[in-house]
């Protein structure tokens, strides 16, 4: 079982983004994902946490995750709390931001895979949210689908066109870029 | 058809199959969703049924006992709080024998202030003749809303299907929604023998004297009991059209174990990978998962015991100066039996998490703790 | 003592009553009785909107109150505004 932590602010559609992967983990078929939003009041800005776990069996165990495989992390200036708490050795990090800032997070916490995609970039250029607070999340979906092998595009994509309220074919468009830019991360020579 | 749902609006969707025809509704977290669901659907005209955005929780409960008291088929959803609010009418609802079904969303009460699932909010209202159904995940949310009217209007007494505060209503999985016709197969529209009618007029609800009140308690008692019988039959024809069996009682590699946990709602489903871990380990441990509290499944939980059974009882509520209420209720129905041991565990309340691992190591408290004397209740949390 | 034996079921879920409410006649509840001065009363009918009985009748122009259902609670006494209701004991009536 893959479980996965989301670190992210309220209303950058975390928990959207936990809904719509596993959406695409039904879609693509032959595995199990339960979508884990924290528990609480959530508020603008906020801190926000939510949980995925993604297996080949039927998911039952249902409590938060203290011990993730993985993290997706939003909101690069969340590193300044202790978002790695409980992160297993070894456990994979996929970040919004650029290549050197993924390599900066490595110098700083050895003993994780940072992945940096740059999903604030890609929502920028197409308009989504604003320069202070871009709505990242189905950029940050598609890289998540891409690096945990999660879902094939196409099923990612027909699953963001169907849950996103406003501009679908733009947020469909960011996911496409991300996972593309996930996969390349993913390949890249260490 | 399999779609990823919460577990509020799997609840939602399950009451649009139902062909719910009088649906009320008083926001609070973290039972909102129900209605926001709900009134999205009215707005598409997919759910043609009234709905009835209401003042207060109290309010919510007298018009859909109004409306059952018309023959309409009612829903409604709510959570700590709220229940509390709706409690003068529970009582009166099921007096009048209405058999309107009620999502409660398991939150705790405050004070302190606290949104997490505790499940003392519909524990608190299980003198008031509702049976109360607890779900372990959000496929079972959906089921048991459909097999609740079934019962209700069978046994004509109200229903609560109870879920736990954001481990289930805020959680997202795959859910197998069934189509309408198959709903229709199974559950037929409600057509009751008495009913408000202005052609037909009748006085319902007057005053009665003891020797009357008597019997219609004796009455309501027997109908629960009966209830027993109705659950286990239901959620076996629910099984044979839909290929998932329900009864009062879910249990889980018990076949050889003499130390089981006894659990409810989601913590049942954990408690099942608590159970295959201690397997994995060479022990021979069991989960009892009790999906009714009311009727109290006291036949079937006798049966299911034998000697030298050890019972591991995790309550996320609290009767303050009882104890958890699930262990309390289960030494009274095994009463005077004698070689089971009830051991109470009282944990998670305000929404803490009942892990894997905190589960795994209340069974192995109680599997060592031979002879100890199991009365108070013990108090743990997860470590993290 | 007496036990409730028996089959439980024959006692019915609920008690309902088919016969017309007509037939509660609540004017032996009364011991104060409203009686209206048709030289005073300037029909403003706030007593026939008040009366939670609902037993005072408009076919004269002077309401007529129903004595068969009034309970004799006075409230069209204290509230019409001509003062022209008096509440007289009903031996004396």
């Amino acid at each position: 079982m893959l479980e996965i932590r989301f670190h992210g602010r309220g209303g950058q559609g975390t928990v959207l983004a936990a809904k719509i992967l596993a959406d695409a983990v039904l879609r693509q078929g032959g595995k199990q994902c339960l979508a884990i939003p924290e528990f609480g009041v959530e508020r603008r800005g906020a801190p926000v946490t939510a949980y995925a776990r993604v297996s080949d069996r039927p998911i039952l165990e249902r409590t938060r995750i203290h011990a993730p495989d993985a993290l997706v992390v939003f909101d690069p200036t969340l590193y300044a709390s202790d978002i790695l708490t409980g992160l297993k050795p070894g456990g994979t990090v996929l970040t919004n931001g650029a290549e050197a800032d993924a390599a900066r997070l490595s110098e700083r916490a050895p003993g994780f895979r940072f992945l940096a995609v740059p999903a604030g970039a890609i929502a920028l250029e197409l308009k989504l949210g604003s320069a202070s607070s871009p709505i990242v999340n189905t950029a940050m979906c598609g890289a998540a689908a891409a690096v945990f092998g999660l879902s094939g595009l196409e099923a990612l994509l027909e699953c963001v066109r169907e849950a996103v309220p406003v501009k679908a074919e733009a947020n469909v468009e960011a996911a496409r870029r991300a996972y593309a830019a996930a996969r390349e991360a993913l390949h890249a020579p260490a | 058809m399999k779609k990823v749902l919460s577990g509020n609006h799997a609840a939602a969707v399950a009451a649009r199959l139902a062909r719910v025809q009088v649906a009320a509704g008083y926001p609070i977290t973290p039972a909102t969703q129900v209605f926001e669901a709900l009134a999205e659907m009215r707005a598409k005209g997919e759910f043609p049924g009234e709905f009835i955005a209401a003042e207060s929780e109290h309010s919510v409960m007298a018009a859909l006992l109004g409306a059952a008291t018309a023959g309409a088929r009612t829903f409604t959803a709510t959570s700590s709080h709220g229940l509390a609010y709706m409690h003068e009418l529970l009582h009166w609802v099921a007096g009048a024998r209405l058999p309107v079904v009620m999502v409660d969303v398991n939150r705790a009460l405050a004070a302190p202030w606290n949104l997490g699932t505790d499940q003392t909010d519909s524990l608190s209202q299980r003198d008031t003749g509702w049976m109360q159904t607890y779900c372990s995940n959000n496929q079972e949310v959906l089921d048991t809303v459909l097999m609740s009217f079934k019962i209700a209007e069978r046994v004509m007494l109200p229903s609560m299907v109870v879920l736990d505060g954001f481990t289930l209503s805020h959680s997202y999985e795959p859910v197998d929604v069934p189509k309408q016709a198959e709903v229709d197969a199974f559950l037929p529209p409600f057509r009751p023998v008495l009913r408000l009618d202005p052609d037909q007029p009748m006085s319902f609800g007057s005053l009665t004297g003891p020797k009357d009140y008597l019997r219609l308690r004796r009455r309501m008692a027997a109908d629960l009991a009966e209830a027993e019988d109705a659950i286990e039959e239901v959620g076996r024809e629910f099984g044979e059209l839909f290929g998932r069996p329900y009864g009062q009682l879910d249990a889980y590699r018990c076949e050889d174990a003499e130390t089981v946990l006894v659990t409810s709602g989601a913590v049942g489903s954990t408690a099942r990978a608590a159970v295959d871990a201690l397997r994995e380990r060479g022990l021979k441990a069991g989960n009892l998962r009790l999906r009714a509290f009311r009727p109290f499944p006291a036949r079937a939980l006798r049966a299911f015991v034998r000697p030298g059974t050890r019972l591991a009882v995790v309550d996320r509520n609290l009767s303050p100066g009882a104890g958890g209420i699930f262990a309390s209720e289960i030494k009274a129905a095994l009463y005077p039996r004698s070689g089971i041991a009830v051991h109470g565990y009282v944990t998670g309340l305000g929404g803490g998490d009942i892990s894997v691992e905190l589960l795994q190591e209340v069974w192995e408290r109680v599997d060592a703790a031979r002879g100890a004397d199991p009365a108070p209740a013990v108090w743990a949390e997860d470590a993290r | 003592m007496p036990l409730l034996e028996g089959a439980d079921k024959a006692c019915p879920r609920v008690i309902v009553s088919e016969r017309s409410m007509d037939e509660n006649r609540t004017g032996n509840w009364r011991t104060l009785r409203p009686v209206i001065d048709s030289g005073k009363c300037t029909g403003c009918l706030i007593c026939w909107k008040l009366c939670p009985e609902a037993c005072v009748e408009l076919t004269e122009k002077v309401p007529r109150i129903d004595m068969d259902y009034c309970k004799g609670c006075g409230i069209c006494v204290s509230e019409c505004p001509a003062r022209c209701v008096d509440f007289v004991a009903e031996s004396a009536a």
